[in-house]
């Protein structure tokens, strides 16, 4: 009952995101992209780890992908209602394909030639919300309140980086 | 074939498509889209480990949460610098921004 529900998820989330990576319309490419998003938000449902599904749906399929969309349609060239992905050369599709397929069949003959040891108890391992929160308030509340700076950094100077250089106003010219 | 294998391989898989477009296409955002792909399948490799690993220790799902806050803060500024480079140079083809000052 697990493994065919993890060949689905693992379907779903490998094929959105190969055909999200050929086509040639941004647009798409991130719709398909939510859709491996959310695969992976099941993956973790399937896995036991609620709370991480959840927060990978609200970050992810939420408000990644509506960050995305607007850079999409911000930076959409004026005149072509097409977006113009222009096509790598034969040259860099050729060497980014070897890179990928080396570091793949690396990762792969890893997995499959290391004794992983599994256990035989399929049960998961409890965690609920409630340890979570005790969890992160307690030892690790550190690293949580350098996440939250470390937000409300990156946020800003997001915000300072794609704001519009002001115009200068008159009272500052000499 | 043991389910944690089968977790393994999804995550590589996942890393491999991230890594190839990374590396091929031209499109800041789509390079962008790939780096997520693999951030997100090193928080598979996490969450695989926690539930079949065999110990008690939650460590990985506080870990894949503190991986999920630090990657939207690195999608919101890589937005915003793709942005910044559109308004320099029109386009947002990596091939082209050469020059930090425009």
């Amino acid at each position: 009952m697990m493994i065919p529900a993890l060949l689905l998820i693992a379907f779903v989330i490998l094929a959105s995101a190969g055909v999200a990576m050929v086509l040639r319309n941004l647009i798409h490419s991130a719709l398909l992209l939510v859709l491996s998003w959310t695969g992976i938000a099941a993956f973790y449902l399937w896995a036991g780890a609620e709370f991480v599904a959840f927060a990978q749906i609200l970050v992810y399929a939420g408000g990644i992908s509506m960050v995305v969309l607007f850079a999409v349609l911000l930076t959409r060239p004026a005149r072509d209602a097409e977006l113009p992905v222009t096509p790598p050369t034969v040259l860099r599709i050729a060497a980014g394909l070897m890179a990928s397929a080396m570091v793949g069949s690396i990762t792969v003959m890893a997995v499959l030639t290391s004794h992983l040891v599994a256990p035989a108890s399929a049960r998961a391992p409890g965690l609920t919300v409630k340890d979570l929160g005790a969890l992160l308030a307690g030892p690790h509340a550190a690293a949580l309140l350098l996440v939250g700076v470390i937000l409300t950094v990156a946020l800003l100077g997001a915000i300072i980086i794609a704001a519009p250089e002001p115009a200068p106003r008159p009272e500052d010219q000499p | 074939m043991s389910a944690l294998q089968l977790c393994l391989l999804l995550s590589s898989g996942l890393f491999c498509i991230g890594l190839t477009v990374a590396l091929t296409r031209s499109n800041a955002i789509l390079v962008l889209l790939g780096v997520e792909l693999m951030l997100n399948a090193a928080n598979l490799n996490f969450i695989a480990f926690w539930r079949f690993g065999g110990g008690s220790a939650s460590a990985g799902v506080v870990f894949v949460l503190f991986s999920i806050a630090v990657a939207a803060a690195e999608a919101a500024i890589g937005l915003a610098l793709v942005i910044a480079v559109y308004r320099h140079q029109r386009n947002i083809r990596l091939q082209e921004a050469t020059r930090l000052k425009g």
